[in-house]
């Protein structure tokens, strides 16, 4: 902990002396930056624009994450599933954020709805490609155990196979959740009226205020890591009790 | 005879079972095995490794359906694997009332967490108990439904001896109160002839029944003399399928 602190330090202390030495508006202090975040709250756009960008993550993850977890555990169990649909999931996996998203806004329209398409296509493959693994390597000596006791549907979901898939589905949640909110952003610039995306674009072409845009990213970046660090990672210890 | 009366609680006949993996020759390994269990019998299937007792104890709890041939009987039998295969991620009294039907799952299993030695343990996740304790665990579950018939893989290996006498006298003792049958599948001849009613001796693949071998003493009265005795005349008669 105290490493972390030293080195935040030192990378604050790096940006400060850089900023005095450029003296440009285009590499701020951070003084500077804490006060366009300060400002910007007064105003109510930042809270606005976080809780909105905020909100449209949270939606796209978790339909990837259903579909991706359902979609996953097709392929690892069944063969013809996988031959069928590996290669579309090759496909999307290789196929670029943007051109996903920009596609997605021709073809559904400059909506809501395209917004969280897109994000949501540009996450699914990841998080059914890390199931898949998982439910490739389920213990076939447990699946007889709960033949020989006639556990039903419910039993069997939930008591053998949701605990063995679940170190993979943390996994894909915390990679998935980084890469769901970068490609929100870009979905936002291309084409949303308000968000996090869109303020650093406005202030960008306006303006080409860095403070602006680095201060943005700070507390949107604070907030994903505190998400990462309360949430996600006491769900992974959590998961991992009867290690 | 055998104690095997008109009614036998399970009765297996295996024509024949053929593996056949994608790449390589079929190998068959089960042929003509018929045999039965009567109400209260214990019997011991006995044979090299490798022989296809497993396979046996599979088809008969429907876990492999692909053979030829009839099995009845072991319907709601409770079975302990070699490995128990209890769940890692659930606590001791959840993996044994998986043994349950839902609708029976409350019940109160206090006499037979007490009766197994495993009463202080019920919260306990099975990682932290040893092997012995474990298979203990696996015997509870599939005791949990009072069933008629007991299936039991090769239960006692990898266990030092006095683990391993203490959950046989366990398994022995409850069968006999409870009247139930048991098909027991072990390469452990001194182990089979210390509590089987009868022996049934199994070739190498593709397993076939060489003899039907009734141990009539009771079991309270089988000392060392008589243990050695019937080992060395099963011995003489099957120099293949058990050493002297």
């Amino acid at each position: 902990m105290l490493t972390r602190i030293a080195s935040l330090l030192v990378l604050v202390a790096a940006w400060q002396a850089a900023a005095l030495e450029a003296k440009s508006r285009l590499l701020p202090a951070p003084l500077a930056v804490l006060r366009f975040i300060g400002q910007e709250a007064e105003r109510g756009d930042l809270l606005h624009n976080v809780g909105v960008t905020l909100l449209r993550v949270a939606i796209s993850f978790a339909v990837a994450m259903a579909l991706g977890i359902a979609l996953g555990v097709a392929l690892g169990r069944s063969k013809a599933a996988d031959l069928t649909l590996d290669t579309p999931l090759l496909v999307l996996l290789n196929t670029p954020a943007l051109v996903i998203t920009v596609l997605a806004y021709v073809w559904v329209g400059l909506t809501e709805t395209a917004a969280i398409l897109a994000v949501v296509l540009n996450k699914l493959p990841n998080v059914a490609v890390i199931v898949r693994e998982g439910a490739r390597n389920l213990d076939p000596g447990l699946d007889e155990m709960a033949k020989v006791y006639r556990l039903d549907r419910r039993d069997w979901v939930g008591d053998v196979l949701i605990p063995q898939l679940q170190p993979y589905m943390v996994t894909a949640a915390r990679s998935g959740l980084s890469l769901a909110w970068k490609i929100v952003l870009v979905v936002e610039l291309l084409g949303r009226p308000d968000g996090v995306g869109f303020a650093i674009n406005y202030y960008f072409v306006q303006s080409t205020d860095v403070a602006a845009i680095i201060g943005y990213s700070l507390v949107f970046m604070a907030v994903m890591i505190g998400i990462d660090v309360l949430l996600l990672q006491r769900l992974e210890a959590h998961v991992r009790r009867w290690r | 005879m055998s104690a095997v009366g008109a009614d036998p609680v399970l009765r297996v006949a295996i024509d024949s079972k053929w593996y056949r993996p994608r790449d390589g020759e079929p190998v068959e390994a089960v042929r003509d095995l018929a045999f039965a269990v009567g109400a209260g019998e214990i019997v011991c299937l006995i044979g090299p490794s490798g022989a296809g007792k497993t396979t046996t104890l599979r088809i008969l709890l429907g876990i492999d359906p692909a053979f030829e041939g009839r099995v009845a009987g072991a319907e709601g039998a409770g079975m302990v694997f070699q490995e128990p295969r209890l769940l890692p991620w659930r606590s001791v009294e959840h993996n044994v009332r998986l043994g349950l039907p839902r609708a029976r799952r409350g019940r109160d299993l206090d006499d037979l967490f007490a009766r197994l030695g495993l009463s202080a343990w019920r919260g306990s996740y099975p990682k932290a108990l040893s092997l012995g304790m474990q298979r203990r665990v696996a015997l509870a579950r599939a005791l949990a439904d009072g069933p008629r018939v007991l299936v039991l893989d090769e239960p006692f290996v990898s266990l030092d001896d006095a683990a391993a006498a203490e959950l046989r006298a366990l398994v022995v003792d409850t069968v006999d109160r409870a009247g139930m049958s048991v098909l027991m599948v072990t390469h452990n001849v001194a182990e089979a002839i210390g509590i089987a009613d009868r022996l049934l001796l199994v070739s190498r693949r593709p397993a076939r029944l060489i003899a039907d071998v009734p141990l009539d003493r009771p079991r309270k009265s089988r000392d060392r003399a008589w243990a050695e005795e019937t080992r060395a005349g099963l011995a003489a008669r099957h120099p293949d399928i058990i050493a002297v």
